[in-house]
């Protein structure tokens, strides 16, 4: 068996990626590529023919206010939830690994919220903003005002995702030895000093990790959008994916909407790579 | 130095106390809703109405009903199959293909396999909104292949092999010594013996890891299943869920029974792997 001959070579990746390879290919890269030239056609959904439009799209979708207001807002979402879902996170994660009893039990009970899905979380909570709230006095926030509607998507998501940021940041607690703690505190560090000087700035990679999976989630948010608040009141708060998914199969406007996600595409990789770049620029070896 | 010392461990006793209450706090903030949600599901609906948070029902009492009017109304067991069957080869099909995929990858410096593993990484940034027109369009207008639970099983192994490969990749690449493939090839295994027979069972830890997280993606999942299933028979918990919302909204008490119904599968499969689950998630916060 010559291991250089490329009808080796052939075989041996088609008999170990092949099947992967046609799969990826088959709903990313080729829908990738099909979608760049659906932005450049009037398709209406149904029809066979697809005709050529050039940029039309783009011109629409960039004299979209409504888009650009879901973006707007789906940004002003993103940076408060992101910042409080972490700030909740590394609590948690501070509290959970600091030795007291039953730290086990709490992780997994701060866990669950992600084990349900966007959807019925979305509904429960909505039970809880319409139904138990205003049962104890709270004002109503949903279907009323836009800054209600966005509070309560920030809340559902801080409560959603903190539990999962808490375990990558529990993961970073543990990751750094707990020798680094004692000799910081031999040398008249208090606790919370060798924590903030010390344990911190080794966990680089969990803030990194952990920012880009919540900015990421957040920027996309769709289930819980869907069946927290519908967009409502009056479209005020359909966050961009939302909009996105009702600009092609609510109003049937394919190429435009199509459009709108190659911004959204773009918008997310340019965060992306900020976010690696930054990431590996600061890294600090252990 | 004695009282030093006592004194040090008095003030980290009161921290703890302190942390055991906030959390404590925290923990209840985190499962008032699921709670509010058990409370109601026992009442009907006018008594929801009056007071959601007593215990039992004023006016009514105590019911049971909700329960099988919701599943039946859901059509609750038709959706459990369909999301198990969905999950269940969903998740086996993306572990088998991701690490073989990974295998050959790291094993060989072949231009295929760059070119492949950087497409793969650079996917990881594409949101899934960019994909789905195109991808209705091609699946759905041209093949004609939506409406069969095989098109949404292949499509979530498609979107989840990325991630899935990179993850055995660094687990193939830091775990696996070379030299256990050359002990096998000497003992005349193919390469495929090799992978199946010597590697594979090797990449336990990970295999665990990513069973865990896609399992639950897929079982989550309402966007692309609600894009690629659109026939009553074949709908999965969430699509079902919403489908349910939509006619039921006003009847309080069965959206409640819903709700609990669309939980309590995850949620008792995490009372029993509770602890899998959380070693897995966290495990793969190292490895990611």
């Amino acid at each position: 068996m010559d291991r250089n001959k490329m009808s080796y070579k052939v075989s041996q990746f088609l008999t170990f990626a092949g099947v992967s390879t046609i799969l990826f290919c088959g709903v990313v890269v080729l829908p990738f590529i099909y979608g760049l030239y659906l932005t450049f056609t009037s398709w209406d959904g149904v029809s066979l023919e697809k005709p050529f439009v050039g940029l039309e799209n783009y011109t629409a979708a960039f004299a979209d206010s409504t888009f650009w207001a879901a973006l707007g807002r789906t940004v002003i979402y993103s940076v408060i939830a992101v910042i409080l879902i972490n700030i909740v996170a590394f609590l948690l994660a501070y509290m959970v690994t600091s030795g007291v009893k039953g730290q086990n039990f709490f992780r997994a009970g701060f866990f669950i919220p992600n084990l349900i899905g966007g959807i019925v979380l979305g509904y429960v909570w909505q039970f809880v903003f319409s139904r138990a709230f205003p049962a104890i006095g709270l004002p109503r926030l949903l279907g009323t005002t836009e800054a209600g509607a966005m509070f309560a998507l920030i809340m559902v998501s801080v409560w959603q995702y903190a539990g999962y940021m808490m375990l990558i940041y529990v993961a970073g607690f543990m990751s750094v030895s707990k020798s680094l703690m004692e000799a910081a505190q031999i040398d008249g560090c208090t606790p919370s000093q060798s924590t903030w000087y010390v344990t911190v700035p080794l966990m680089r990679a969990s803030f990194v990790q952990c920012l880009f999976l919540s900015i990421t989630r957040c920027f996309m948010v769709y289930d819980v959008n869907l069946s927290l608040t519908k967009g409502e009141p009056a479209g005020k708060s359909v966050m961009a994916a939302m909009h996105v998914y009702n600009q092609a199969f609510t109003y049937k406007n394919y190429g435009t909407g199509q459009a709108q996600a190659l911004i959204l595409f773009i918008v997310c990789a340019i965060v992306g790579v900020t976010q690696v770049y930054v990431g590996k620029r600061g890294e600090v070896a252990a | 130095m004695i009282s030093d010392s006592e004194k040090a461990l008095a003030r980290k006793k009161r921290i703890h106390a302190i942390i055991m209450i906030i959390l404590i706090l925290v923990f209840l903030a985190f499962i008032f809703p699921f709670i509010l949600v058990v409370i109601n599901v026992f009442k009907e609906k006018v008594d929801i109405v009056k007071d959601p948070l007593s215990l039992i029902g004023v006016k009514k009492g105590f019911t049971l009903e909700n329960f099988p009017n919701a599943m039946s109304k859901m059509g609750f067991w038709k959706a459990f199959t369909n999301s198990l069957i969905v999950t269940v080869s969903s998740t086996v099909l993306t572990i088998m293909f991701s690490s073989m995929t990974a295998f050959v990858i790291v094993r060989n410096k072949w231009k295929a396999c760059g070119l492949l593993f950087g497409a793969m990484i650079a996917s990881m940034v594409i949101p899934f909104q960019v994909l789905m027109v195109p991808l209705v369009s091609l699946y759905g207008g041209i093949f004609g292949v939506l409406n069969h639970r095989v098109t949404l099983i292949l499509m979530h192994v498609g979107f989840s092999l990325s991630m899935a490969t990179f993850m055995f990749h660094g687990a193939i690449h830091t775990n696996i010594p070379l030299e256990l493939e050359e002990a096998a090839f000497i003992d005349g295994c193919t390469r495929w013996q090799t992978w199946w027979k010597v590697v594979f069972p090797l990449l336990k830890p990970t295999i665990a890891t990513v069973a865990i997280i896609d399992a639950m993606a897929f079982w989550n999942d309402y966007l692309l299943p609600s894009l690629v299933l659109q026939k009553k028979e074949l709908y999965t918990i969430p699509i079902a869920t919403q489908a349910f919302y939509g006619t039921f909204s006003s009847d309080l008490g069965l959206i409640m029974a819903a709700l609990l119904l669309a939980m309590l599968p995850i949620l008792i499969l995490y009372i029993l792997l509770q602890r899998y689950i959380v070693e897995g998630v966290t495990s793969g916060a190292v490895k990611g």
